[in-house]
C-alpha cells in the first residue's frame, strides 16, 4: 500500500486543481475509497484551501470604497 | 451655424462613448472588494494595499479604452494593480528562486505534523485544522516569498485560473503551475513551524 500511498499524494495537489486527466482520476479515486488514511489528508487539504482563504481575507476599508466612488467621472 | 457645433454624428458618439464611460466605472467599481483582497495580500501592509487599490483605480479610469469589453475586467485591473507593484521597486528585495525548504517535504506534512499534536487517538480534520490560529496562517502566507505568493495569492485567494494568472504576472503558465506547487508547500511548511505546540 505504501506505494500507493505516495502516488497518491502526488496526485493530491492536481487532483484538487481538477489538473488530473479522467484516468489519473479513476487511479486516486479508487485508492481513496479503500483507503481512509488519504482519503482524511485529502478532505483536510480542501478544508485547509478553504479556511486559508476565509483567514487571510480582509474587508475593503469603507474609506477607501468612497475614495474610489470619488475617481468617478462626473456626471 | 457655428462651424465648431458637433455634427449629428458626432454628438451620437459622445453619447454612446459617455455611457461606455459610466459603465465600465461601474463595473469596476463592483470588483473593488474583490481587487482588495488579492491587493492586500500581494502588498506588505494595509496601507500600502490601499495605495495600490486607488491607483490601481485612477489609472483604470484614465485608460478605460485600452480595456476589451467582454474579457475578464478582473484580470485586466490586477493587471495594472502588479505592475503598480512591481514599479514601486518591491522587486528589488526579489528573493531568489532558489530559496530552499527544508526537507522538501511532501503534500500530507503538515496533516501529518498537526496530527501528532492532537492528543486524540485518530483524531478528525476539523480538530486537526483548529491547530491552526488566523494570525498563524496569516503570518505564514506573508512569509512565503514574493514570487510564490503572488501566484498563491491569484489563485488560491483571488480563485484566477492558471490562465488569467499568467496572464496578469506575464509569465508562462508551466511557470504558475510550478510555482503554485512549491508555494503551497512552503506555506505548509510555514504553518506547521508556526502551529501552536
Amino acid at each position: 500500500m505504501l506505494d500507493d500511498c505516495d502516488r497518491c499524494e502526488e496526485m493530491m495537489q492536481p487532483f484538487l486543481d481538477g489538473t488530473l486527466s479522467d484516468e489519473e482520476v479513476a487511479l486516486a479515486q479508487r485508492h481513496l475509497d479503500k483507503c481512509s488514511w488519504c482519503a482524511k489528508r485529502y478532505h483536510f487539504e480542501e478544508r485547509l484551501r478553504h479556511y486559508v482563504r476565509v483567514a487571510v481575507s480582509e474587508p475593503m476599508p469603507p474609506e477607501l470604497k468612497a475614495k474610489l466612488a470619488a475617481l468617478r467621472t462626473p456626471l | 451655424m457655428s462651424e465648431s457645433a458637433p455634427s449629428a454624428a458626432e454628438t451620437r458618439r459622445l453619447a454612446q462613448e459617455a455611457r461606455d464611460r459610466i459603465r465600465f466605472e461601474e463595473e469596476a467599481l463592483g470588483l473593488s472588494d474583490q481587487v482588495y483582497r488579492v491587493a492586500r495580500r500581494l502588498a506588505g501592509s494595509r496601507e500600502e494595499a490601499e495605495d495600490l487599490v486607488q491607483q490601481t483605480y485612477e489609472r483604470a479610469f484614465r485608460s478605460w479604452r485600452q480595456y476589451t469589453p467582454g474579457t475578464n475586467l478582473r484580470a485586466w485591473l490586477l493587471r495594472i494593480l502588479t505592475n503598480l507593484n512591481i514599479d514601486r521597486g518591491r522587486r528589488q528585495q526579489r528573493t531568489p528562486q532558489t530559496t530552499s525548504i527544508d526537507n522538501e517535504a511532501g503534500d500530507y506534512f503538515l496533516y501529518n505534523k498537526l496530527e501528532s499534536q492532537v492528543p486524540d487517538e485518530n483524531p478528525d480534520e476539523e480538530r486537526v485544522l483548529e491547530r491552526l490560529s488566523q494570525d498563524s496562517i496569516v503570518d505564514a502566507l506573508a512569509d512565503v516569498p514574493h514570487d510564490f505568493r503572488d501566484v498563491i495569492v491569484l489563485v488560491d485567494i483571488g480563485e484566477f485560473s492558471y490562465a488569467d494568472a499568467a496572464q496578469i504576472l506575464d509569465i508562462p503558465i508551466g511557470t504558475v503551475m510550478s510555482r503554485l506547487h512549491r508555494g503551497r508547500r512552503i506555506l505548509k511548511k510555514n504553518l506547521a513551524d508556526k502551529a501552536a505546540v
